[in-house]
């Protein structure tokens, strides 16, 4: 090359030119790719409490599979869990080992509430003495399912809409700023 | 055997045991003497024309708060395939009543929920504490006096909640 000659744009070379990379290489934000591979696998937590599961069992088996979405690993310890989706009732008696599995999770953690139960009490709203009226008071809660018991789908859209909240986020974002869930249950102390 | 029969086998046996014969309601049962329980209950089960072996349920019962409470028994006979009711009332203030776990072991944990929600004591029960409440919970919530708590541990319980002010629902 003339080192008289001004650098022209044809003298980059051009990645295009060359048929490997323009096979194999792709651009992508760091956030984008990270948020990308964490939401392709969300795994969800063991966890049924009553009748609410059966519908997550449904989920998680051939005719919904919540596998094409990157959830069919059911983690039986918290510690490999990502989201914990809270099936069934939650007596007073339950909620300090919701809470306590709740803390047991690594960072970044989701919780999804599936069922009137655990929305707001469900069928065992206001003389339901044993039940907690919504698990909202014990964890913070991502989303809400409702339904008696929520259809399949309506799980399976609940986990979408946990994907569009990672989709959000950002690695330098420690604090999740954006996607925090509203209700961060004050009035809860040591239950454990 | 009938159920009148064994009726009649109970009331020969234990003639001073017994407070009612109600034959009328569809379930037709005895209402015995508290003191009375476990001798009559012993009876149904040795003696060889009933052999009573199958305790099919025990339960409280609260009939309202200017009632008694009461304990029902609902027995079976493999066997024979007869079946058997007996009721014995309680004062409300002090509900005592010998337990039957020695003659059927079933009758542990049916005791033990007696004793949970309806506060009913079974003397000689070997394990007598909660079995669906939590162990330092207050009050016994099927009785029709109950009192409602307000919180437990931190938790707001139900009435609280569906009593607080509107602004306060929001829980934020
Ligand atoms: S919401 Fe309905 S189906 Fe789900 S746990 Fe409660 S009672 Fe059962």
């Amino acid at each position: 090359m003339n080192p008289e000659r001004p650098i022209l744009p044809n003298d980059i070379p051009n990645f295009n030119d060359d048929p490997l990379t323009r096979e194999n290489v792709f651009i992508a934000k760091l956030d984008d790719l990270i948020a990308w591979t964490r939401r392709s696998s969300v795994w969800p937590m063991t966890f049924g409490l009553a009748c609410c599961a059966i519908e997550m069992m449904a989920t998680s088996v051939a005719k919904y599979d919540i596998d094409r979405f990157g959830s069919g690993p059911f983690r039986a310890t918290p510690r490999q869990a990502d989201l914990m989706i809270v099936a069934g009732t939650v007596s007073h008696k339950m909620a300090p080992r919701v809470k306590r599995l709740y803390d047991q999770m690594p960072e970044p953690k989701y919780v999804i509430a599936m069922g009137a139960c655990v929305c707001k009490g469900g069928p065992y709203s206001k003389f339901g003495y044993h039940v907690v009226q919504g698990v909202d008071l014990v964890v913070p809660v991502d989303v809400y399912v409702p339904g008696c018991p929520p259809r399949p789908e309506a799980l399976l859209e609940g986990l979408f809409r946990i994907m569009e909240k990672i989709k959000l986020e950002r690695i330098t974002d420690r604090t999740r700023e954006r996607t925090r869930p509203l209700i961060q249950n004050p009035k809860v102390g040591e239950v454990a | 055997m009938q159920t009148a029969e064994i009726f009649a086998a109970i009331k020969t046996k234990f003639p001073d045991a017994i407070v009612e014969e109600n034959t009328t309601n569809r379930d037709p049962y005895l209402k015995l003497k508290p003191e009375a329980i476990l001798l009559v209950c012993r009876f149904l089960r040795t003696d060889p024309r009933l052999l009573m072996d199958y305790l099919a349920c025990l339960s409280g019962c609260d009939y309202g708060t200017s009632h008694p409470l009461a304990v029902v028994y609902h027995v079976e006979s493999i066997r024979f395939k007869h079946t058997v009711v007996l009721r014995v009332d309680l004062p409300r203030d002090h509900p005592v009543i010998e337990s039957v776990t020695l003659l059927w072991r079933g009758a542990n944990w049916h005791e033990r929920e007696a004793f949970d929600l309806y506060g009913i004591e079974f003397s000689g029960h070997p394990n007598l504490k909660r079995i669906l409440c939590a162990e330092d919970w207050v009050g016994f919530p099927l009785r029709k006096d109950y009192q409602y708590p307000t919180e437990y541990h931190g938790i707001p319980c139900p009435l609280t909640v569906h009593t607080l002010p509107d602004k306060d629902k929001q829980r934020h």
